[in-house]
């Protein structure tokens, strides 16, 4: 296994840039969930009047926590390859910095990776309740009309992890050839 | 027979919260064979499901969409009713994440409910004594979504019917969520043979098929696919299904239907017998 890293977020260009495939890293800071739908909205509106949060230097999260009571109960990684059509689309025009899934990632996001400097990384798949306890807290949410699961929370992390980082910035993938989704 | 919702609610807290024995004994047994990365996520799997159980929370963030397996005299209006609004409690109470939308629009009413949800089966049937069974199963997306159904041509036989679930699983790959388990349903038609997969995920994990040929079937698929390498998250390893099970029925001449029905390792099921409109859960950790 790679290196052990804390991370604070926002992240800036050289700290993605030194993250390896394989390393290992604990995120503190804020998270924005984006999974189906908020990537197809985000493109939308990146097309128009912008977007009503700002992803420079930010991580993104697919997932779609389950919240109650304004309280993350739940909140593992949803499946990355479903977004795989959109989002090198989303890297490329948000500034996005790092984002969190599981399964892996194609072509295209890790060309994307590269030339804009972000880095694919996965937590345990499933391991929702594990995810939630170092959810401190829900900072916004946007786009609650998209549903529970689908709409952008911004969550209040500490040392969320193992988080692993799989696609790198450098092209360097830890799933070759017939694990790649 | 008149079930209490708040009673149903319950046990579907309870089958999110909480793994049946044979699921754990089984992830258990995986993790002690892995290594590398793969053993950190099968350890952090392992410490996931003991946090869900102690605080009696859903261990993953999707409770999926719940399908109710009924046997035995259950009047059908009522026990949709019923059914409906234990979930609806559910919901607020296990809780549920809210996830049926209109495949259309993508509205979310926010309940789990809408058009033809939750789906429930009714079939005869009860337990030894007679006495009528609910079986209950949360299906998440990741995994259904690698689930699929296939019309071979008869001559395609045994050989065809291993490929067809082989292929399922190497192309799902890392996506659902592995190690996995795999339900197979061989005869019946389209649809019968989507439903008889699906229930082959009721059954005991550890266990084979008394039918010697299907035995036999559960095990060599068992192995081909352990063969593949996925590995726990596709991560690479020695697990990448840890059980398959397959049921079957008979089919039309000139057809031979087969669903590979794709679970998680969070296969999240409950089986309970109801007596004087009471539950009493078994088969759990």
């Amino acid at each position: 296994m790679g290196m052990l890293k804390d991370l604070k977020t926002l992240l800036d260009e050289p700290t993605v840039r030194s993250l390896r495939a394989g390393d290992v890293v604990y995120f503190t800071g804020e998270i924005f969930t984006m999974r189906d739908q908020a990537h197809l909205r985000a493109l939308k509106l990146l097309d128009g009047r912008g977007l009503p949060f700002d992803l420079e230097g930010r991580v993104i999260y697919h997932c779609g926590p389950l919240v109650k009571g304004g309280r993350v109960v739940s909140a593992g990684p949803t499946t990355s390859m479903r977004m795989e059509r959109m989002e090198s689309d989303l890297i490329r025009r948000s500034g996005v910095r790092a984002v969190i899934g599981k399964g892996g990632m194609g072509e295209r996001t890790l060309s994307a990776l590269q030339d804009c400097g972000c880095a694919y990384l996965e937590y345990t798949g499933g391991a929702g309740a594990l995810a939630a306890k170092s959810a401190k807290g829900i900072r916004q949410v946007f786009w609650q009309d998209l549903g529970e699961p689908e709409a952008v929370w911004v969550i209040e992390v500490e040392k969320f992890g193992p988080c692993f980082v799989t696609m790198d910035s450098h092209g360097g993938e830890l799933r070759k050839g017939a694990f790649r989704p | 027979m008149t079930l209490d919702p708040a009673e149903i609610a319950k046990v579907i807290r309870l089958l999110e919260s909480e793994l049946p024995l044979d699921v754990e004994c089984l992830l258990r047994d995986a993790t002690a064979r892995e290594v590398g990365l793969s053993r950190t996520v099968m350890e952090t799997i392992i410490k996931n499901v003991e946090y869900a159980r102690q605080n009696s929370i859903p261990m993953c963030q999707d409770t999926g969409t719940l399908i109710f397996f009924l046997e035995g005299g259950f009047d059908i209006r009522e026990t949709e009713e019923e059914i409906g609004e234990a979930v609806a409690i559910a919901t607020e109470e296990a809780p549920l994440r809210p996830n049926t939308v209109n495949p259309f629009t993508r509205e979310n009413d926010g309940r789990n409910l809408g058009r033809g949800n939750p789906l429930i089966h009714f079939a005869a049937g009860s337990d030894s004594d007679g006495l009528p069974r609910i079986h209950i199963i949360a299906k998440g997306a990741g995994s259904e979504n690698a689930s699929r159904t296939c019309m071979l041509d008869p001559d395609q036989g045994l050989e065809g019917v291993k490929r067809i679930v082989v292929d399922a699983v190497r192309g799902a790959g890392s996506k659902p969520c592995p190690p996995i388990f795999v339900g197979v349903g061989i005869g019946g038609s389209h649809d019968h043979s989507a439903l008889l997969a699906k229930k082959a995920l009721l059954m005991d994990m550890r266990e084979r098929s008394r039918d010697p040929m299907v035995a036999s079937l559960e095990a060599d698929l068992l192995e081909e696919i352990n063969r593949l390498g996925i590995g726990p998250m596709g991560f690479g390893g020695k697990t990448t299904a840890l059980g398959v099970r397959a049921e079957w029925a008979h089919c039309h001449t000139a057809s031979l239907p087969v669903s590979v029905c794709i679970q998680c390792w969070a296969l999240r099921r409950v089986s309970c017998t109801v007596k004087n409109g009471r539950l009493t859960v078994d088969g759990h950790a």
